[in-house]
């Protein structure tokens, strides 16, 4: 009766044999595919570095400028401007100016690239009951799953560099986007609808020209918690090269500096706080035609 | 002024005959569909057999150019009537011809094409598009079609200040009230124009006087238009005022269709006078039905498709005691007399009324 003292686990030796196994079936994979692979993701290797460049080869008063009129469309608030300039202007007197603007052209080109894959899967998710059964727990799986263990494929694949840390970036971030724009299309009435439907819509006027603009409301929201969950996900990404506010942090992990961890933490923060109260003030000014004025 | 886009060609006014349509809900309709042709009862097949029977061997046959009333209560399978039209509920069985095609057989791009350009449909709750103005929300239509922005802002406009929006173009919908909202839907259903024009209890949600305007712009509209218009409803005084033809529904069964004089002054069952006994009967009843023919009196002359009410009017205004009815041509067809009128005007005997000493 030993099975009811101890667990009756595997043996251990067929247990090895078996993660061998799978170890060397999954290395021959990327030993035969790895290169094809890291050819497929070069666009979004340009597209990282150009971003990049960009903002860390401009001047930083053009790149300050930028960023207030950009917050200014799209908030209209001049508090949240200021809110920005003073942010910015510390974090470049601190010293973290060129670190900052490394990872804000991460979480830049990680939104667009989350928005371009979540967008589609989005609204094919909105369109099917059994697409949507399928979908959904992936997306919890993709959240849940500690993000530790799918570097590991990734960095198989891939190495260490920019393209595999944005791709556990986007894996993180992604599933908001899916989720938003998947519910924000089945929110709109069955009535409108039914009204596209008596007009002769086609599926694509009506994704275009009413579910779409409908549910860019809440797809905004999905934007704003994807820009959040990149870059909660710097730090990690760090550990795979990518470069940002997280290498500093994670230098001051290891070595125990608690002033230049505490400062890019705050830089950080600083970023989240402007980025979210800027999508969220635009996504509150797209349901301006919702605004009742009349009985 | 004349606009090649829009309207050129008026087209001649398009009818809809509806053969033999019955729609069972469930999830295997074709099953019992055998039953119901012999005879099961609405409730058997509901509570053994777990379909619902929304419309049953309708026949229905809508001439081009007027207005058919359908009038029913909640349940009576009005509104899955109306959509078998341009076919937003598919039947189980059953023809709907317009234009000698059969809407049921048509494909998926006829169907397509059918409703962009043969029908516009109004909406019990406006169903207007919420993040577009006025003008967009009118143009859609057009929109869907394919037409040039120039083209259809022109015809968006046009419709616009002729249902009485002219300086709202750029409000959203939740800025108007309930009674302007209805009109963008009016607006957008005109602009399409489509020779057929389905209203779906359009003016149920709202208040009576706003009601009663929204009737009014309506009959006026179609004086001029002469649209093929099936318009739902569930008030037997909107059914009368509006309809050139009515037909009451009852448990997905058209009970009784005719003009609304006809069904006032002889409804087919103790149901349909239940409704019509309230019935203003001097608005609905006309002169020709009334009139004695013959010898010409002395007092005015009277259009014989006048409704009694009317000549009461007339009557009372000018002094005199009775009136001439002359034909649309003025030809002289008879007499009416204000002892006539209010005779007809109070409803019939009841059995309660006739059992009363007296």
């Amino acid at each position: 009766m030993q099975w009811l003292e101890a667990f009756p686990a595997m043996a251990p030796e067929q247990l090895s044999a078996l993660k061998k196994y799978i170890d060397q079936g999954f290395r021959a994979i990327t030993r035969e595919y790895g290169e094809a692979i890291e050819r497929f993701f070069d666009p979004l290797k340009a597209f990282l570095i150009a971003s990049e460049r960009l903002l860390t080869q401009s001047p930083w008063w053009a790149v300050l400028v930028a960023m207030a009129l950009l917050v200014l469309v799209s908030t209209r608030s001049l508090k949240l401007v200021l809110g920005t300039v003073v942010t910015m202007l510390l974090i470049g007197y601190f010293g973290m100016w060129e670190d900052t603007m490394k990872t804000v052209s991460m979480i830049f080109v990680c939104t667009v690239v989350a928005l371009a894959v979540g967008l589609p899967i989005g609204i094919l998710t909105s369109r099917s009951n059994g697409l949507q059964r399928l979908i959904i727990p992936l997306l919890d799986v993709m959240q849940t799953m500690p993000s530790f263990v799918y570097l590991i494929p990734v960095v198989m694949f891939l190495g260490i560099g920019k393209v595999p840390g944005l791709i556990a970036v986007v894996i993180y971030a992604l599933p908001p986007v899916i989720r938003f724009t998947n519910l924000g299309i089945r929110l709109v009435s069955a009535e409108l609808m039914e009204a596209t439907e008596a007009f002769g819509a086609s599926n694509w006027q009506k994704i275009w020209q009413v579910q779409l603009p409908l549910a860019l409301p809440t797809i905004m929201g999905g934007v704003n918690q994807t820009i959040m969950l990149s870059l909660s996900m710097v730090v990690v990404a760090s550990m795979i090269g990518v470069q940002g506010l997280g290498q500093p942090v994670l230098k001051a992990i290891s070595n125990q500096y608690f002033t230049l961890g505490l400062f890019n933490g705050i830089a950080i923060v600083g970023i989240a706080i402007i980025f979210d109260r800027a999508s969220q003030a635009y996504g509150k000014r797209l349901q301006r035609h919702s605004e009742v004025h009349h009985g | 002024m004349v606009d090649n886009t829009e309207q050129s060609a008026a087209p001649a006014s398009v009818g809809v005959q509806i053969k033999r349509l019955y729609k069972v809900f469930g999830p295997h309709p074709d099953k019992v569909m055998p039953l119901i042709h012999q005879g099961i009862s609405k409730d058997e097949l509901r509570d053994k057999h777990g379909h619902i029977l929304g419309l049953r061997n309708i026949h229905l046959d809508i001439a081009g150019g007027g207005i058919q009333v359908i009038m029913g209560l909640s349940g009576s399978g009005k509104s899955t009537l109306i959509r078998h039209v341009n076919r937003l509920i598919d039947p189980t069985e059953g023809e709907v011809w317009i234009d000698a095609k059969d809407v049921v057989q048509m494909n998926h791009w006829a169907l397509r094409r059918f409703r962009r350009e043969q029908t516009a449909m109004v909406f019990q709750k406006f169903a207007l598009f919420p993040h577009m103005t006025v003008m967009e929300n009118v143009q859609y239509g057009l929109r869907v079609r394919g037409v040039r922005h120039k083209n259809r802002q022109e015809a968006a406009a046009r419709w616009i200040e002729r249902v009485g929006l002219a300086g709202y173009e750029d409000s959203f919908p939740n800025q108007l009230s309930g009674g302007m909202q209805q009109r963008v839907g009016l607006a957008r259903a005109l602009t399409n124009d489509a020779p057929i024009l389905l209203m779906d209890e359009a003016f149920s949600a709202l208040d009576p006087l706003i009601r009663s305007d929204m009737q009014s712009v309506l009959l006026d509209l179609q004086q001029e238009l002469s649209k093929t218009i099936i318009f739902i409803t569930h008030d037997l005084d909107e059914a009368l005022r509006l309809g050139d033809q009515v037909a009451i529904l009852r448990d997905g069964e058209i009970i009784q269709q005719g003009t609304g004089q006809q069904i006032v002054l002889k409804p087919a069952d103790d149901y349909i006078s239940s409704f019509t006994k309230d019935v203003n009967r001097g608005r609905v009843i006309r002169c020709r039905t009334l009139m004695t023919p013959g010898v010409p009196v002395q007092g005015p002359t009277v259009d014989a498709s006048l409704v009694i009410e009317e000549v009461a009017r007339v009557l009372s205004a000018e002094g005199f005691d009775a009136a001439n009815v002359a034909n649309s041509r003025g030809k002289l067809l008879g007499s009416i007399s204000m002892g006539d009128i209010i005779a007809a005007m109070v409803p019939p005997k009841t059995e309660e009324a006739a059992a009363e000493p007296g």
